[in-house]
């Protein structure tokens, strides 16, 4: 990136709150179903009907503000958004204006050199999402699914306190890791679960007065935020480094394209009316609601991260990985304490063998095909020198596909590592007479060669023998002459 | 007729209560003889929109089998009509407007489902001011309402049709709702009784809503006691409403003669300034002479911003109609204009044609003071002075238990004079307004005439003090027989 220019950017995230019912109604809130069918008179907006807000919603939003060290507002109100549109039953979306449930919150990420950095949490709200226009298959006109309206979301807005595109996907994702570790949310981006719009602008490095940002809209992928970003980014150097102004507008990321597209400018901006809700009354929040709302927060990324750092001695790399979810974090946990003797191989099987088997079966950690348990057992043979860490994958794999327990595959298969030193060595004798040329090498200095060896050593034993002793046999063996 | 009989359309909903609980006739007579009245009668008043004579006749009949098995809720076999502004299940439900001529709703409102299941009979729908804006019923898309005491004059509004019926005998009771006064003038002027509740007392689930912090159902009959009747059935907390208020519901109608020996009542040294009508304020002193000499003492009070009120409410209530209306838009249901070639044009022709001149300006005038740049100056403003206006009640209650003063300024006025002149119009409701604002009960009741144009004595008290009020009302009546007193053409 040109150096001479700083990138600013503060996100808006909008997270669906993963409630059975809406925010004001008692309508279902399941993903997927045929339109309009999830849709009560309230969602539908009907004449005579009001809202009525589910409690559950305002539980989450507190939990989420005590999870970012923020302050939970003693009194909240809803607002209405007055816009008209046709997936906006009521012309006007129930939000939070002035005064939000949550305020003054922050979070640490890592920032482009691997520091700790703090980013500046401003608010979040509780509001109502809007349905969806649908214009596919209906022959010239639209039609309006409003199975989506009134599902409850928390819009959480940051300070603008990123200073690259990498930045901000970090913190999207610790944020994304705490709501799926405060189960307030489901987190899934697919279904829009989780959204990102990204308030993007650049300033001359140095210079106080921000520069004139644009809105990214609807980001719904990682990928997406970093990329859009990037372009919006390089966009707005452009312009400004050939004598332009950047323009206050909202725009779209095309994915296909890769590229951002103007959607509507300042001057075509809605005047959005705030007003207090006269149907909702103020949310009061008391002291003895909030300290019993926080006695339900489990242990956080940050915390369980540093806890492993000091309790299994992990790389804080590792430790990172592995408490990215709360479901990872568990499932290493429930490995270790059946395998005591070396969590660092465990964390390495976790977050190599096992993320790659799921990853490629499309399958998330707690539907595992292979329990904590059973991997520990697996891990249990390798660190009594049963099998090779070699063999030991091919034992992940015959659990993976088969089923059957680690100590049932190494028996029926006969995979149990060569340790008898004598037979070793019987074969390392073999293999050193049947290659004059590279054993001549060898003693030449050529040291390389020594990978040979133990590859043929490894061939005549179907990998069975302990590689350490084979590389110690070996050494010992070439070095006569 | 039977012999001796009191006329049926004549009686009293508590009247008629024991005339079925004693057999002395069938609610299907009581009902055949009103919807009758109603065919004679309404061509020259206009009070209804719908009349659901199937319907009724059904329910009665029901009503009168259940009865014979020892089956009857308090309000069994008995005739109510809705103000058009309450949803009614399969049920044309318009608010008056063009907007909603076809809008048949899928639900009952909360109001409607508890006199239902009371046992209630609906005769029919009443017009109204188009969405409850207007204090003449002539902004009705469905025409003027007329007033029986005079047919070229308003009954005054927005709650008129029910009030014209009322006052006309073609029903005993109806329902309201009250922003600014919408029953409780109304009432004034055809001789009524007209009871807003605290707000919060009644849900307002299934009223279409006009300004929601304002808003509050309530009913038209021409005795307190039957009022005291239908609050106790219509009054309570509903989860459906959050601003319905969760208090204990009294028995209102027992509460009706409570003595009013050590009542204290406020009289509002502002009520009496110049724009009160001369003989309409002699009216009213007459009946807080009635009152005093049943030993209640009179105590003159301040409402000091009392002429603020009515700007006030001209900023909050549009501000929220301005809201509660972006709904009808013609994606979903009622009017949608044809042909539209974009969604803007379908948006701007379906309202454009849907909504009326009033309904209109006040949608204009809200979204104005909620404009960025002009909210602080008017909406948050206007908020202030609400709570000033809710200031100066509390501390006059603090002297006093019921304030008592006119109405309304002047008797009502000729349909037509004041269409062209909004101000004037808006100042009709310069007495009731201060009672929606700060959220507090209030009634009308007849207290004489002036030119044989009826006139109305307002008695306001704290929240939740509708029994104070009733019982007040109630005794009056005891004393007084101007509610006897029928239009000549409706006897």
């Amino acid at each position: 990136m040109n150096s001479a220019w700083e990138v600013v950017i503060g996100l808006e995230l909008h997270t669906q709150l993963a409630t059975s019912s809406k925010i004001f109604s008692g309508a279902s809130t399941a993903y997927g179903a045929e339109p309009n069918t999830q849709a009560c008179l309230v969602d539908l907006g009907y004449p005579g009907v009001l809202p009525v807000l589910n409690a559950e919603v305002v539980r989450m939003a507190c939990k989420f503000g005590l999870a970012i060290n923020a302050k939970v507002a003693s009194r909240c109100v809803f607002a209405r958004k007055n816009y008209f549109y046709p997936d906006l039953p009521k012309g006007y979306q129930i939000s939070q204006y002035e005064l939000p449930i949550v305020y003054d919150g922050e979070l640490m990420i890592k920032d482009d050199r691997g520091e700790d950095k703090r980013i500046g949490i401003t608010r979040a709200h509780l509001e109502e999402d809007a349905g969806k226009s649908i214009h596919e298959g209906l022959n010239q006109s639209s039609g309006i699914d409003l199975n989506r309206a009134g599902t409850p979301l928390l819009e959480i807005v940051s300070e603008p306190d990123m200073r690259s595109a990498k930045e901000a996907v970090a913190f999207m994702r610790k944020i994304h890791s705490i709501v799926r570790y405060l189960e307030i949310s489901d987190g899934n981006m697919q279904e829009g679960s989780f959204r990102c719009d990204a308030n993007v602008s650049v300033r001359p490095h140095g210079q106080e007065k921000l520069g004139t940002r644009s809105e990214l809209k609807n980001l719904n992928s990682f990928r997406f935020v970093e990329k859009a970003i990037n372009f919006e980014i390089k966009r707005q150097i452009n312009i400004l480094e050939d004598g332009g102004e950047v323009a206050q507008e909202t725009r779209l990321y095309d994915s296909d394209r890769d590229e951002t597209r103007s959607m509507r400018s300042k001057e075509e901006a809605n005047d959005y009316r705030y007003f207090p809700d006269p149907d909702l009354l103020p949310v009061v929040l008391d002291d003895a609601f909030i300290a019993e709302v926080k006695k339900t927060l489990p242990e956080l990324p940050d915390a369980k991260q540093a806890r492993f750092v000091e309790q299994y001695a992990l790389k804080p790399s590792d430790a990172a990985i592995l408490t990215v979810s709360r479901a990872v974090a568990d499932y290493f946990e429930a490995t270790v304490a059946e395998f005591k003797d070396n969590p660092k191989t465990a964390a390495n099987w976790i977050t190599g063998e096992l993320s790659a088997a799921l990853h490629r079966d499309g399958m998330e950690i707690t539907d595992s095909k292979i329990a904590p348990a059973d991997l520990a057992a697996l891990l249990s043979r390798i660190q009594d020198g049963t099998i090779s860490g070699k063999i030991a994958k091919e034992v992940f794999e015959a659990m993976w596909t088969g089923g059957g327990g680690a100590n049932e595959i190494i028996e029926t298969r006969g995979l149990r590592q060569i340790t008898d030193s004598s037979a070793i060595e019987k074969i390392v004798d073999a293999v050193i007479a049947a290659n004059p040329d590279q054993v001549k090498q060898y003693r030449a200095g050529k040291v390389k060669v020594l990978g040979f060896f133990v590859g043929q050593v490894m061939k005549e034993t179907g990998g069975k023998a302990n590689p350490g002793q084979v590389n110690e046999v070996l050494k010992r063996r070439l070095r006569k002459g | 007729m039977a012999g001796q009989q009191q006329a049926l359309h004549t009686q009293s909903l508590a009247e008629l209560a024991k005339g079925l609980s004693k057999g002395e006739f069938s609610s299907r007579e009581l009902i055949e003889t009103l919807l009758s009245r109603i065919e004679e009668h309404d061509r020259s008043l206009n009070a209804f929109i719908s009349v659901t004579a199937d319907q009724a006749l059904a329910v009665a009949d029901a009503s009168d089998k259940a009865r014979s098995k020892g089956e009857a809720g308090t309000l069994a076999g008995l005739p109510i009509v809705y103000k058009d502004i309450f949803c009614t299940k399969g049920v044309l439900t318009t608010c008056g407007s063009r907007i909603l001529e076809n809008f048949v709703s899928p639900y009952d409102a909360t109001v409607v489902e508890r006199l239902s299941s009371a046992g209630a009979v609906m005769l029919g729908k009443t017009n109204m001011d188009e969405f409850a804006m207007g204090s003449s019923s002539e902004t009705s898309y469905f025409g003027p309402v007329r007033n029986p005491w005079d047919t070229v004059r308003s009954p005054g509004g927005s709650s008129g049709g029910s009030a014209a019926a009322v006052a006309a005998r073609l029903t005993p009771a109806g329902t309201g709702t009250d922003t600014g006064g919408s029953i409780r003038q109304p009432a004034a002027l055809t001789n009524t009784v007209g009871l807003k509740p605290t707000y919060g007392r009644v849900s307002r689930y299934g009223m279409v809503a006009f300004a929601s912090s304002l808003d509050q159902a309530g009913v038209i009959t021409r005795t307190a006691e039957d009022a005291a009747m239908l609050l106790s059935v219509m009054a309570g907390f509903d989860e459906r409403d959050s601003t319905s208020v969760d208090h204990p519901v009294p028995d209102y109608v027992s509460g009706l003669t409570v003595s009013l020996k050590e009542l204290k009542i406020g009289v509002v040294r502002q009520h009496f300034d110049a724009g009160l009508n001369e003989q309409c304020a002699a009216r009213v002193k007459d009946a807080l002479n009635v009152l005093e000499q049943q030993g209640a003492s009179l105590i003159e009070v301040d409402l000091p911003n009392l002429d603020l009120s009515v700007p006030t409410y001209y900023v909050v209530a549009p501000a929220e109609c301005s809201s509660n209306l972006s709904r009808f838009d013609g994606v979903r249901f009622g009017y949608r204009a044809d042909g539209a070639k974009d969604l803007l044009d379908l948006y701007r022709r379906s309202r454009g044609d849907g909504f009326g001149a009033e309904v209109k300006r006040r949608i204009m005038t809200g979204t104005y003071v909620l404009s960025a740049g002009y909210y602080d100056a008017y909406y948050l403003k206007a908020q202030k002075v609400r709570q000033l206006i809710s200031q100066d009640f509390k501390n006059a209650f603090e002297k006093v238990d019921v304030i008592a003063g006119p109405t309304t300024p002047t008797p009502t006025f000729p349909l037509g004079e004041k269409t062209d002149d909004p101000i004037t119009m808006y100042l009709n409701d310069i007495y009731t307004i201060g009672a929606n604002l700060a959220g507090l009960p209030g009634i009308s009741v007849p207290c004489g005439f002036v030119d044989d144009l009826p006139v109305g004595l307002q008695l306001v008290g704290p929240h939740f003090a509708e029994e104070t009020i009733l019982a007040c009302a109630h005794q009056y009546q005891q004393l007084t027989d101007w509610h006897q007193r029928c239009p000549e053409a409706y006897q």
